[in-house]
This record gives structure tokens, C-alpha cells and sequence, in this order.
């Protein structure tokens, strides 16, 4: 596999350091604070529930956006630094 | 004018604009048959992806489930957006890349085996399949009511139209159209909505509405709906009740299956360049979660709504009379959807009057006791019919009711159309012209991919008559099937170069197949009633129902596939060198057929 360079290998390792982060956020506020944490949360409420079923029912919903445009946004700036875009 | 003549206007009109663009853009070549020539901006395809994937269970069977189970459900919308991400971060980039028109022909070229391509279009034929199975039941629903006959008569109505149109468009029309489909959807299920959170909270946004205060009594709308449903013996909606393994595993089956659906993943391929298949998968979920964040509120205030009809003397006063029920034009509903089958209730104790009430529960036997009811009187309420119907229940005006019909057929339509469009590329370009007749002509390609649509719309109405669950259930099987089979093997494609022919072929088939038995062994085998050992009530491991097993079907698949590979060859070095150029999105350059 001579033909890959140093630079597209940075380039990978760059892109799985952002892949991972994210998914850890992915796995986290969902299955966590949505589900399995939802009992330790139950003291903060929102509007007449609490912070569990505000984020089972809209945060959750909200924060993969958020994690899908940062992500475009970071990934194609990474790609203009390696210079590997279209 | 009738109610019914103005759902006839609604739907018609809306139908001649869906065939009028299919016409219009009709599909010439097989390139625009299946990757509508690669010229989709993201925004637009982002919108078409989203009527692609909001189908009869996000639009029509979603909210029903929520209303009648409350928080437990939410798995639904955590799980029908979280894959979004899955999508975004680990295929969709790659996959444009690669530069293909079909999930199987990824899966062939990177285990170079037309063995692994085989096995999946096997896989994605069977997701599919029973991915239009949910959509029929839907389509049967929505043309019960909306033509005022029985359930099974709207099916086969339904049936014909899907056919009708899929068979003509392609990836062209189906896109344009979708984007038709998809506002006429979003305005459909947004303006009741915001007709009924205005009513009851006084907020014109939903989503904000549903933690806001209930305007008639001034608690918060939550609180109201918990306490309302505990004086009549039912679960707290807010409540978290359901097993939380289970739980767990269902939003996960549900995130992993919407990466692995092809009709989804097909969408990726229509895009120009490598960055716009990550804003489109983003675009697709912006247009997704306008929906996804108004159904918990759609869901929580015809729940509310229910009971105030149930109990217009509020729940410790007189429950509705048989002859209000009858004469009140607020009733009306309940007379339209007893015409589907879908409704039903029954004066048990003779007395008059409607009780509705949950009868399980022992809380409630003392003041059953004390005013002589002898069970629930609304005996039936079918949760695929209360988005359709909460117009109705809310007294909306009648154009509303005519635009939701309009907006529910345009859901299950357009899922149904991306999904046979997927069915039949597998079958046409996968089976056909790559396996079994590879110097077929692009007119005999053409002709199979429709044949292949005709058959698997039939099959799906045949079993669409028994649906194994409400729509959104029988949707979920699917998304557990895709789990278990494709997503594992596109994933380890791109972030492995160890995994080889015989470790993916092996770990799809375990996914897949596995997955299809404890299915099949929990809701009857090819979903006939009555050949199932188990039930979902009493799941044969743990606590893992069969909607929920997707998830451990992938796991399965990813343990296998890489087991088998680090025990035999690594794949060859021309093999290695396509994953690391996948990997980087240079010279991306137009599709190429081969």
C-alpha cells in the first residue's frame, strides 16, 4: 500500500478523531440522558415534565442536527486543509 | 359540501400534480432511472429524501402509538432521526464516492465476490418487502376512511395506484414528485397541528406547546394529560413503564436500520459531489425533524382530546351519552371510522353512556362497582386511524380533513414508490444484468425492473391484508432486517480493509438470518397467524421483543464477519487500495456503470 500517502493517512485519522467524538455525543444525551439516566435528572423540570422526556421526545431529535451540520461543516474544512476536496 | 367530496377534491388534486410531474419528468435512460443523472441539489434532495423516508408509519401510525403508550414510545422518535447520523458520519460520504447506483453493487466490488452482492440483494429484498407491507396497511387505512369503505377495499385501492405510478417514474420522477409529496405532507400534518395546540395551550408551535400550560385549566399540559389518565386508571403518559433493555435495543434497531435501508442510502448517490452528500443527509433531517418534533404534540393532545370527548363533564362527572354520540355533530367521527372497522364501542351495562376507562387496572374496581359498569366501553380504537382522525375529533374545519388525507396518501405513496424503486434496481441491475444475464439490453433492464415492482407490490398487499402489527410496527421489522444484514456490512466495507468475501457474506447471512427467525417465531412464519411459538409479550430472550432483535442481529453480523476474516486471507491488495480511495473524497468524478 505504498501509494497512500502520509498526508491522506493524517487525513483519516484526523476524520475518525471527529467521527468519534461525535458519536460518543450520538450514544450519550440519547440512550443516556433519555433513557437510562432519566431517574438521576428527574429533579429538573420542563414544562410539566422533566429533562429525560424533554430530551426522549425533542432534544435528542435536536442534537443530531446539530451533529450532522457541525460534522459537513468540519469535514469539509478538513478537507480544503488536506487538500483532497473536488 | 360533503366531507367526503371535499377529501376527494383534496386527494385528487394532489394526485394529478404527483402524475403530472412524473410525466414531465419522465425517466429516459437507466442512469436517470436510478440516479435521476446525478444532477439533485442537496437542499431538493434532502426534501425528496425526506418524503422518501416519512412514510405511512412516521405520518400515520406514528403519533398513535405516542398518544396511546406516552413517553415509552419516544423510542420512535429517537430512533427514525438517530440514524440520520449513523448515515451522515459513517456512509453517505463514502458511499457517493464510490460512485455506484446500487447498495448491492457496493457490497459486490468491495468483498469482490458476486456471491456477497447476491446475498445482498437478498437481504435488501427482504427488508423491502416487508418495509411495503407496513406502507399497504397504512394505504388501506387512509383509503378506508377517505373512500368511505372497508379496511381490505382500500387496500386493494391503494394497491393499484402505488403500482400505477412507481412503474413509470424512476429515481427522476420519483424525486421531483417526492418534493411535491413532501410539502404537501409537512403542510398536511403541521396545520391541524397547529389548529390544536393553539386550542388547547394557546402556542402556534407544536413541539413548544406540548411543555407549555393547558389553557383551560392553566396546569402545564403534561401535567393535566398524567393526571387525567390516572383518574381513569391508565398509565401516566410521562411515565417511563416499558422494560428498559428492550428499550434500549428498539431506538437502537431503529437507528442502525435507517443506515442500512436501501431506498435511503440510494438517495446519497444522487448528489453532485462527496460534500454535498454530507449536507444532504443533514438537509433530509432538517426536513424530517419538522414532523418528528410536532408528533410528540400531536400525539399528547389527541390523547387529551380523547378523553375531554370520552368525558365532556370532565372524568369525575357523567361520561358521553349513546344519543350525544348520535346526534352531536362533534361525534361525527366516531360514525365515520366505525364505517372502517377500525372503531368500536358497545353499551355493555346498558346504560346509555359510553365509558371509557381502563378496565384492567384495580384502581378503577371500586368506582366501576359503585356506578355499575361492567368493562370499557370504547371497545375498539385502532392506533393507525388518530393522526388521520384528530382533525375530526378536534372539530377542524372540513378543507383541514381533506388536506390530511391528501398528506397521508402522499407519505405511504411516496415511501412505497422509493421502496419498489429499490426492490426492482436490485432485481433488474443486481440480479439480472450482473449476475444472470449480464448483455441484457437497457430497454430489457427497464422491462425487469418493472416486472420485479408488479410482483413485489402484490406480495406486499397479499400479506398487507394480515399485517403482522399497526404500521409502524410492521415498519420496524424492517429496520431491525436491514440492521441485522446491510448496515454492518457497508460499515465494515469503508472502516476496515481486514474484513474479507468470506467474512461479510458470512456475517450477513447470520445477521439476516437469524434476525428473520426470531421474527418469524414471534409473529408467525412469513407473518401468517397462528405459526408463531412465541409472543411479544413474552419474548423468548430476555426481555427482547422482535421488533427490538435488529439490533443484536448486527451485532451478530459485525462479530461474525470479523471473526471469519482474521481467520482466513486478507483480501487482495487492488481491493485495499479502492477502501483507501473511498476513504478520501478526490476525484470523485461522475458515476460510472460497468
Amino acid at each position: 500500500m505504498a501509494e497512500t500517502s502520509a498526508s491522506d493517512k493524517a487525513y483519516w485519522a484526523a476524520n475518525i478523531r471527529i467521527v468519534k467524538w461525535c458519536m460518543v455525543l450520538w450514544l450519550i444525551v440519547p440512550f443516556g440522558f433519555g433513557i437510562l439516566l432519566r431517574p438521576m435528572l428527574s429533579g429538573i423540570s420542563v414544562g410539566g415534565s422533566d429533562l429525560g422526556f424533554w430530551v426522549a421526545q425533542q432534544g435528542s431529535i435536536l442534537l443530531f442536527l446539530g451533529i450532522i451540520f457541525f460534522y459537513a461543516w468540519r469535514m469539509n474544512k478538513l478537507d480544503a486543509e488536506y487538500g483532497v476536496e473536488e | 359540501m360533503s366531507q367526503f367530496a371535499i377529501n376527494l377534491i383534496f386527494v385528487g388534486a394532489s394526485f394529478a400534480l404527483y402524475i403530472g410531474i412524473a410525466i414531465w419528468a419522465r425517466a429516459g435512460s437507466t442512469s436517470e432511472f436510478y440516479a435521476a443523472g446525478r444532477g439533485v441539489h442537496p437542499v431538493v434532495n434532502g426534501m425528496a429524501t425526506g418524503a422518501d423516508w416519512m412514510s405511512a408509519a412516521s405520518f400515520i401510525s406514528m403519533a398513535g402509538l405516542i398518544a396511546f403508550v406516552g413517553y415509552d414510545n419516544s423510542t420512535f422518535l429517537m430512533g427514525w432521526t438517530g440514524g440520520y447520523v449513523l448515515l451522515a458520519l459513517l456512509l453517505a460520504p463514502y458511499l457517493r464516492k464510490f460512485g455506484k447506483f446500487t447498495v448491492p453493487e457496493f457490497i459486490g466490488d468491495r468483498f469482490y465476490s458476486p456471491t456477497a452482492r447476491l446475498v445482498a440483494v437478498i437481504c435488501l429484498i427482504v427488508a423491502s418487502v416487508t418495509y411495503v407491507i407496513g406502507q399497504m396497511t397504512g394505504v388501506g387505512v387512509a383509503f378506508g376512511r377517505f373512500l368511505e369503505v372497508s379496511n381490505t377495499t382500500g387496500l386493494l385501492i391503494g394497491a393499484c395506484v402505488v403500482f400505477a405510478y412507481a412503474v413509470f417514474g424512476g429515481m427522476k420522477g420519483v424525486t421531483y414528485t417526492q418534493v411535491a409529496q413532501y410539502c404537501v405532507l409537512i403542510t398536511a400534518y403541521t396545520i391541524p397541528a397547529i389548529f390544536i395546540s393553539l386550542q388547547l395551550t394557546g402556542n402556534p408551535i407544536p413541539a413548544l406547546g406540548l411543555f407549555g400550560d393547558h389553557a383551560a385549566s392553566g396546569e402545564p399540559l403534561l401535567a393535566k394529560l398524567d393526571a387525567v389518565l390516572l383518574e381513569l386508571g391508565f398509565a401516566e403518559y410521562t411515565v417511563h413503564s416499558a422494560d428498559t433493555l428492550n428499550m434500549v435495543l428498539f431506538t437502537l434497531s431503529l437507528m442502525i436500520g435507517t443506515a442500512g435501508l436501501p431506498h435511503v442510502i440510494m438517495r446519497f448517490f444522487t448528489v453532485p459531489r462527496v460534500a454535498d452528500a454530507r449536507w444532504s443527509a443533514g438537509w433530509a433531517l432538517v426536513f424530517i425533524a419538522l414532523l418528528y418534533l410536532t408528533a410528540p404534540a400531536v400525539g399528547a393532545m389527541a390523547r387529551l382530546n380523547i378523553v375531554d370527548q370520552m368525558w365532556p363533564n370532565g372524568t369525575q362527572g357523567e361520561p358521553v351519552s349513546l344519543a350525544q354520540i348520535e346526534s352531536d355533530p362533534a361525534y361525527q367521527w366516531m360514525e365515520n371510522w366505525e364505517k372502517t372497522g377500525l372503531l368500536g364501542w358497545e353499551d355493555k351495562n346498558g346504560d346509555g353512556k359510553i365509558q371509557f376507562y381502563n378496565d384492567a387496572s384495580p384502581a378503577m374496581a371500586e368506582r366501576a362497582a359503585a356506578n355499575g359498569w361492567t368493562g370499557n366501553e370504547l371497545t375498539k380504537f385502532n392506533r393507525d386511524i388518530l393522526v388521520l382522525a384528530n382533525p375530526e375529533i378536534a372539530n377542524l374545519p372540513g378543507w383541514v380533513i381533506g388536506l390530511v388525507a391528501a398528506g397521508g396518501l402522499a407519505a405511504a405513496l411516496s415511501t412505497a414508490a422509493g421502496l419498489l424503486l429499490a426492490i426492482s434496481s436490485a432485481v433488474s441491475h443486481d440480479l439480472m444484468k450482473g449476475q444472470l444475464t449480464p448483455n441484457m439490453s437497457e430497454k430489457n433492464e427497464l422491462l425487469s425492473a418493472r416486472i420485479a415492482m408488479a410482483v413485489a407490490i402484490g406480495v406486499a398487499t397479499y400479506l398487507g391484508l394480515n399485517p403482522p402489527g399497526f404500521a409502524a410496527q410492521t415498519v420496524a421489522l424492517a429496520f431491525g432486517l436491514a440492521a441485522a444484514s446491510i448496515f454492518p456490512a457497508l460499515m465494515m466495507g469503508i472502516f476496515s480493509k481486514r474484513v474479507n468475501n468470506k467474512g461479510a457474506v458470512a456475517g450477513m447471512l447470520v445477521g439476516l438470518g437469524v434476525t428473520i427467525v426470531y421474527i418469524f417465531l414471534h409473529k408467525g412464519w412469513f407473518f401468517v397467524p397462528g405459526t408463531n411459538s412465541f409472543d411479544d409479550s413474552d419474548p423468548l430472550l430476555l426481555s427482547i421483543k422482535s421488533t427490538s432483535f435488529g439490533a443484536v442481529g448486527a451485532a451478530l453480523n459485525f462479530l461474525v464477519a470479523i471473526v471469519i476474516s482474521n481467520a482466513t486471507e486478507e483480501p487482495p491488495a487492488e481491493i485495499q487500495e479502492l477502501v483507501e480511495s473511498v476513504r478520501i473524497p478526490r476525484g470523485a468524478g461522475a458515476a460510472v456503470d460497468h
